[in-house]
């Protein structure tokens, strides 16, 4: 198949199945067959595309305003993002499975199908061939999934879901769009293209000003002070936490920053900016706070999603910094950072589903019951932590060398540095003493024994847990890819 | 090409009385909808023809302008008989059931003659290149829906219809006396003219005076910020025919005649140094977030609308008082969009009355279950009158905040956004309330099952999904409206007022 074929079959996949899933909601069986078949084929296609990422294929798709097209094309930076969506599609798929029928969700077809839509999203985002595409799909990835976390129907889950609406979609209108205008007017062109478009095209002292507008405005990355729908979404299933909010929307997220970043504004650009520097600081206090409010949260899924707003801005640290160690590790960190943290959400699901505890506080001694689940648990919270033998060692040796070589104002230089090293020992003390506890500690005595979560959910959670340990010894696809999607220029 | 641009008000002319003495609602409504259907192929034609540049002139009766009535067709008025036309042809296929349920038996050919009245003086306003004719058909769509607003089932639909009475008449009042001091300054009533002796008798203190009476006169039709009192009561009173092509017509063609004064009679540059821009940028700010406010409070789903239009005709308003060609190109587009997207709200809303008598939201949990494609309808309308990128509700808002941004005119531009924010809110008010609520039959009186009761509503069911299929169609592909706007746009920026 030709570059340009695989590229609408990217989109179309899923959404074929999205289609077919309603027609099976008597059946149960085949319609949970029909999306890991859908998910199966999806990861096919982009690994088919992977091979041919150099190729310059592009779609358009209409042409709403006069220059501004509706167009996709095939980029690596989008291939990346594809392959870790659509594998890890996959396994939430077959997790889904086994804690949606152990837990008895309700319209459980309603959650398949808008899962499926919210792939084809992400698809879109990752191969739009420009900002305009890109904000489009951006807002139809919130509105496909308000569903998903209003799910439950509670007056909880829709209060939670009205937060995650409210912020993700006013903070897009009220700070992205017209950043993405202002890029316009400025540059005429928001197609992205090697080292940005700005350059020459805007006066140095606004380069900072207009940045914060797209800080502030994709609030997917979870960047505080917007950052409050996360913890909020968190009343959805677990697998939305898990692929969603963990995977897909967060890292659509980070992606739109770092697309913006190197292929709008341009490091360059950004780089010679005198003010763009202060910038981190919003990232860094990002960091810290959302590691010391994890620190205080005992519901599991809470303190995770604090962990992940802490991480994103790692990624959001590394673009900001714009030097070419920083920006690969920042890259390299939206893919080690999926696996390990998908990993943590499915362990979440898994005791969910197994013990129906959702506290921090209830978990001591739990790992004799359930030994596999907390091993898994351990392997990511310490991939995370980035400890050698696991993935996630490689992007923070990258974010922290970035940290090293960077150019501007001492003290932010050591800043940054300390800001890191705080970090991961915070990150120790919230993600590892949770295993720790449950190995260690002894169960209260009345405690009934329970035993592992259903098979589905234990394999899917191996898989990103074997993922996260084999891409410490070939981390080779993510970092080629990353070195190619900085590598253009020569910061 | 000529003689068909005269037909657009003589064929409502001719009809209007007829059907008012056919006394079969069957063979009323049939006449109407030929009519509007012949209207709609007639105004495409035109459109069709004048998207290039040209310009018709029709001279009424052989009379050569200035002395006589002159009829100009450039771009823009044919896109707004466009809007009027299409709207009221699928107003009236909609319509057909909850006529016959609102309006009694023995006045429903009236209401369908008002209603070509109504259709027949927008026409005209749109078309007529003469300030006098145009006064002479604004009263005639004014008088015609004080009627069929008056006609609305329940009582407060005579108070709402006098209050409109009321506004309208003094609307029309300086309306009129401003085109009197007009003609007392200039001895002419025809725009092209006006324009082209303009210098004469600029300096003259009358003049401005005119403007000002015409503004405000205007302003009041249009229903501008703080002019609007009398909208939201008129539409939630009308029945659901009159409101949806109210809503999405009669406003529209007061703005337009609002860009008409100010471009093409009045030249840009004799207004533009006053305070006027300004004011109607101020105006079109707190209009669009008091209307937007106004909105968030509400209970009935008619009103919230209805009070969303007033912050949507702020949008408008804004776009003309930007004085820039963004500006201007997003208010002309969002007169198109916005009557799209209105027509779409308003045809569910009207089927949620029809099925439930009550538009009420306490009453209304929960109704997603039972109305599925209703409801449907109305998120998905609804994502076109916030504008997410993909719906036509998005075009204009982009070239609004990129003409605001372009003027450096950030408070503008961070009111459109907020106006945006509120615009979430509410509509997200109405889905909530009818997707996520338990719902409580209990409060629904007179509903049979409610399956039923849609099967009985596919025709209407199918115009309100060509709305809003209308919705993502303009957002996607936009060479209609928008080649026709900036036609528009550059005849009027670019010469400075000659037509």
């Amino acid at each position: 198949m030709t570059p340009s074929t695989l590229l609408l079959a990217t989109m179309l996949v899923p959404l074929a199945g999205a289609l077919l899933i309603p027609m099976f909601s008597a059946r149960p069986n085949i319609r949970d067959a029909v999306s890991v078949i859908t998910a199966t084929v999806l990861f096919v296609i982009v690994c088919a595309l992977y091979q041919q990422a150099d190729s310059p294929a592009s779609l358009v798709l209409a042409e709403p305003l006069s220059g501004l097209q509706i167009a996709f094309s095939v980029n690596y930076f989008g291939v990346l993002f594809a392959l870790i969506a659509s594998s890890l599609w996959i396994v939430t798929t077959l997790y889904a499975i086994g804690y949606m029928r152990a837990h008895h969700e309700r319209n459980q077809t309603r959650f398949y199908t808008l899962f499926a839509i919210a792939i084809a999203c992400v698809m879109a985002i990752a191969f739009a061939e420009n900002l305009l595409t890109l904000f489009l799909f951006y807002e139809i990835l919130t509105v496909g999934t308000y569903p998903l976390v209003a799910h439950a129907g509670t007056s909880e889950a829709r209060a939670g879901a009205r937060k995650y609406l409210l912020i993700l979609m006013g903070s897009s209108i009220a700070f992205f769009l017209p950043a993405i205008i202002i890029v316009y007017l400025q540059a005429g062109t928001l197609s992205f293209s090697e080292a940005g478009v700005m350059a020459g095209n805007m006066e140095s002292i606004y380069i900072a000003p207009l940045m914060l507008l797209f800080l502030l405005g994709i609030s997917k990355a979870g960047i505080m002070p917007l950052h409050r729908w996360l913890p909020s979404a968190m009343v959805a299933p677990t697998p939305v936490s898990a692929l969603l909010h963990a995977v897909a929307v967060v890292k659509a997220g980070v992606f739109t920053l770092l697309k913006v970043v190197l292929f709008i504004m341009g490091p360059d650009v950004i780089a010679q900016a005198i003010n763009s520097q202060y910038l981190l600081l919003l990232p860094m206090a990002t960091i810290i706070l959302a590691s010391l409010v994890a620190m205080t949260r005992d519901n599991l899924k809470e303190r995770l999603a604090y962990s992940t707003i802490s991480q994103l801005s790692y990624i959001v640290l590394g673009a900001l910094m714009v030097n070419q160690a920083a920006l690969v590790g920042a890259t390299l960190h939206i893919a080690m950072h999926a696996f390990a943290k998908i990993t943590l959400f499915f362990a979440a699901g898994a005791i969910l589903v197994a013990t129906h505890k959702t506290r921090v506080s209830e978990l001591n001694g739990l790992a004799k019951s359930m030994p596999v689940t907390f091993m898994c648990f351990a392997i990511g919270a310490m991939s995370i932590i980035g400890i050698p033998f696991f993935g996630g060692m490689w992007s923070k040796w990258y974010l922290v060398s970035g940290a090293a070589a960077f150019e501007g104002a001492t003290w932010l230089g050591w800043a940054l540095s300390i800001t890191l090293m705080l970090s991961t020992l915070l990150n120790i003390w919230y993600l590892l003493t949770i295993p720790v506890n449950a190995w260690f500690k002894t169960a209260p005595a009345n405690e009934p024994a329970s035993g592992e979560a259903p098979l589905p959910c234990l394999i899917a959670m191996i898989i990103p847990c074997v993922i996260c340990i084999y891409l410490f010894f070939q981390p080779d696809i993510f970092l080629q890819l990353a070195h190619t999607i900085v590598g253009g220029d020569n910061t | 090409m000529e003689l068909l641009t005269v037909l657009l008000v003589v064929i409502p002319l001719i009809c209007a009385p007829i059907t008012a003495m056919i006394a079969d609602r069957r063979v009323a409504w049939a006449l109407t909808l030929m009519m509007c259907l012949a209207l709609a192929v007639i105004s495409a034609m035109v459109l069709n023809d004048v998207t290039t540049g040209k310009v018709i002139h029709y001279e009424l009766g052989g009379w050569k302008p200035p002395w006589g009535i002159e009829y100009v067709i450039d771009s823009l008025n044919a896109l707004i008989a466009v809007i009027v036309a299409f709207i009221a042809l699928i107003t009236v296929i909609y319509g057909r059931k909850s006529a016959e349920q609102e309006i009694h038996d023995s006045q429903i050919h009236l209401f369908y003659a008002a209603f070509q009245l109504v259709i027949l003086g927008l026409m005209g306003m749109a078309l007529t290149g003469d300030i006098f004719n145009l006064f002479v058909f604004l009263e005639i769509s004014s008088l015609a829906s004080y009627a069929l607003i008056a006609m609305g089932h329940k009582r407060q639909a005579l108070v709402a219809s006098f209050n409109y009475l009321i506004a309208g008449t003094l609307g029309a009042t300086f309306f009129l006396l401003g085109i009197g001091f007009l003609y007392a300054a200039s001895g002419t009533l025809n725009m092209a003219d006006l324009a082209a002796r303009f210098d004469d008798f600029a300096s003259m203190k009358l003049v401005i005076t005119a403007l000002l009476f015409i503004l405000i006169g205007l302003a009041l039709k249009a229903a501008a910020f703080p002019l609007h009192s009398w909208l939201p009561e008129a539409y939630t009173q009308a029945p659901t025919m009159v409101t949806v092509l109210l809503a999405s017509t009669s406003t529209k063609v007061a703005v337009y005649v609002l860009i008409r004064m100010l471009y093409q009679v009045f030249p840009q540059a004799y207004w533009e140094e006053m305070l006027l821009p300004g004011f109607l940028m101020l105006s079109g700010c707190l209009g669009m977030l008091y209307g937007s406010y106004k909105a968030l409070c509400q209970v009935s789903i008619k009103r919230l609308l209805a009070y969303s239009s007033v912050a949507q005709l702020g949008y408008m308003i804004v776009g003309i008082g930007l004085n820039n060609e963004a500006g201007l190109t997003a208010a002309i587009v969002h007169m198109f969009n916005h009557a799209v997207t209105k027509a779409a709200l308003f045809m569910a809303a009207g089927m949620v009355l029809m099925r439930l008598h009550t538009t009420s939201l306490d009453k209304l949990r929960g109704a997603g279950k039972t109305m599925p494609w209703t409801t449907g309808a109305f998120a998905l309308a609804g994502l076109s009158l916030i504008g997410v990128p993909g719906t036509a509700g998005f075009i204009s808002k982009w070239y609004l905040v990129q003409g605001a941004l372009a003027q450096g005119n950030y408070l503008v531009a961070g009111s459109i956004l907020g106006a945006s924010i509120l615009a979430i809110m509410y509509v997200w008010k109405i889905i909530e309330t009818l997707y996520f609520d338990g719902s409580d039959k209990l409060h629904v009186h007179k509903v049979g099952s409610g399956k039923q009761i849609v099967a009985d509503l596919p025709v209407a069911t199918a115009c309100c999904y060509l709305m809003v299929f209308a919705c993502f169609y303009f957002g996607l592909y936009t060479s209609i409206p928008l080649e026709a706007a900036q036609t528009a746009v550059q005849a009027m920026m670019g010469n400075g007022g000659a037509q």
